[in-house]
């Protein structure tokens, strides 16, 4: 790889340690795929956040990268691994709070946005078309490159925060527009409606083309909580990173494949069964990816006046944010007052639930994946009306 | 036999070959506490890599993986060094961070467990005996 001067320097330590190791990084990921360069990018998402992925070795990894790391560009952060202000409410221990509070204040400490959350997009890092960022969290980098049309590989925690605090990243993948071609054609000859439902369309495709670039037809409409849902999806089961949806996605496609696969009721029903387990509901899980302010508008009018089953637990994972306008409106009454809880800076997919529970419902595909491979929940994949039922349910 | 790569990551250790023909994801597939595969059905499950020379075709799986590498190198339960065909990013950070040497573009097939074996990652080279 070709490196300017002050990249050389950058990588011999004259600016310090921090950025000497993350040099490091970007230039092996750079020589492995074969980068010429390096080229600026303008916005970074850190993820690997919970403490409970991290463990006391990737902690003591970001104090030292903190000693004299600091991010170029605007940096934000995936969620951790608990509610930062108020983790007792969920049963985190005393032990774990304590532990994830120190990683969230050395990504602080580095100039990182701790905004812990999924949806950067809807928090104050929202890239524009065609623009260079290096993301890590697979459903934002699926979000950022279909939906936005911005340009970011698939990155890990460390690689993403080495390209934060160089402000640059290796010119190779996503970025160079000959690797974001479609590969094959997909028609969805089947109405997609909700977010359980774009969730098992994300399954669907995953399971059936993995991660190949799809161009896809026949969806007229989608919200931005149908995307999200959708993205998570589509990541978590094919491992991609970018897709082209028609009257979607603003990228033009050079040029269209001659593969075309149709995706029809029973995919769609295949995959839905698929995350049907036979079992008792004890933990319901919404807001994967986090909650926008409309779903947690709709989900407070649904539960207001209600009262959750006592022997069930409900939590809805949102940014801080939005749970702070939601106080405001009086949703956030609303949902706890029903004895659900919104649980903000976290999610369900790295908090610490293990053992917890048994039997999970959510209408996140992405959600029923972790739950039943890394929690080892049986799982239900649920409208979110159906979801909130089952909550209300005695 | 000498075999010639292409170095990941600096560093030049000997040891034992452990070697699997089916790719390994750390986060999920290993346990770090013990350094021990865990995936269920790998060619390697229940196998210790502690200390040995982990020989594989390439890395999958969630990129929190590097820092289960990084965190079994910090506690002595990880590889002395790695040898694949084809390194991808969850591996590649997983060694810089970690200070795990590590050459790929090897072929790996001219391995077997148990092998001595001398990586070089310097000059990209790996001795067996």
């Amino acid at each position: 790889m070709e490196l300017t001067p002050e990249e050389q320097e950058m990588v011999t330590g004259k600016f310090g340690k921090a950025t000497q190791k993350a040099m490091e990084i970007l230039v092996t990921l750079g020589e492995i795929y074969g980068a010429k360069r390096l080229i600026n990018i303008t916005s970074v998402q850190v993820a690997g956040v919970s403490y409970a992925n991290l463990n006391e070795p990737g902690l003591k990894w970001l104090d030292e990268m903190a000693k004299d790391g600091k991010v170029k560009i605007l940096t934000t952060l995936n969620p951790s691994g608990m509610d930062l202000e108020d983790w007792r409410k969920l049963a985190i221990s005393e032990d774990f709070a304590k532990n994830q509070l120190r990683v969230v204040d050395a990504f602080g400490k580095m100039g990182i946005i701790t905004t812990c959350s999924c949806t950067p997009y809807l928090y104050g890092n929202l890239p524009h078309f065609g623009e260079h960022i290096a993301w890590s969290e697979s459903s934002a980098v699926c979000y950022a490159n279909s939906v936005i049309g911005a340009r970011t590989n698939r990155e890990g925690g460390p690689s993403a925060l080495a390209a934060a605090l160089v402000g640059k990243t290796p010119e190779y993948g996503f970025h160079l527009e000959e690797n974001r071609q479609p590969e094959v054609r997909v028609n969805i000859k089947a109405v997609v409606k909700g977010t359980y439902q774009f969730g098992a369309l994300g399954k669907a495709l995953g399971d059936k083309l993995g991660s190949k670039i799809t161009y896809i037809t026949g969806i007229p409409k989608a919200s931005v909580e149908e995307l999200k849902s959708f993205c998570a999806s589509y990541a978590t089961y094919g491992g991609v990173a970018l897709f082209h949806m028609e009257g979607i996605t603003p990228e033009k496609v050079q040029k269209m494949p001659d593969e075309t696969v149709e995706i029809i009721k029973e995919d769609l029903n295949k995959a839905l069964s698929e995350l049907d387990e036979d079992t008792e509901i004890d933990f319901i899980s919404l807001g994967c990816p986090h909650a926008s302010l409309a779903e947690l508008e709709y989900i407070a009018k649904k539960l207001e006046g209600k009262k959750v089953n006592s022997k069930k637990e409900v939590w809805i994972t949102t940014a801080r944010p939005t749970k702070q306008i939601a106080d405001r409106m009086g949703f956030t009454k609303m949902i706890e007052d029903s004895g659900a809880k919104i649980a903000a800076d976290t999610c369900c997919v790295v908090a610490p639930i293990k053992g917890r529970f048994h039997g999970l419902a959510s209408d996140s595909a992405k959600m029923c994946y972790y739950g039943s491979g890394r929690n080892k929940f049986s799982v239900k994949l649920m409208s979110m009306d159906e979801c909130l039922e089952e909550a209300l349910k005695l | 036999m000498k075999l010639t790569g292409r170095k990941i990551y600096k560093g030049k250790v000997e040891g034992e070959a452990i070697v699997t023909s089916s790719s390994i994801s750390f986060y999920g597939g290993v346990d770090p506490e013990t350094g021990t595969v865990v995936e269920k059905g790998h060619e390697l499950e229940g196998k210790s890599i502690v200390g040995k020379i982990l020989v594989f075709p390439t890395g999958k799986g969630s990129t929190v993986g590097s820092y289960v590498l990084y965190q079994m190198a910090m506690t002595g339960k990880g590889p002395k060094g790695l040898i694949l065909n084809d390194c991808e990013a969850i591996v590649a950070v997983g060694c810089i961070i970690g200070d795990i040497p590590c050459v790929d573009q090897i072929d790996t097939s001219k391995i077997t467990t148990g092998m001595k074996l001398i990586l070089d990652a310097d000059n990209a080279t790996v001795e067996a005996f």
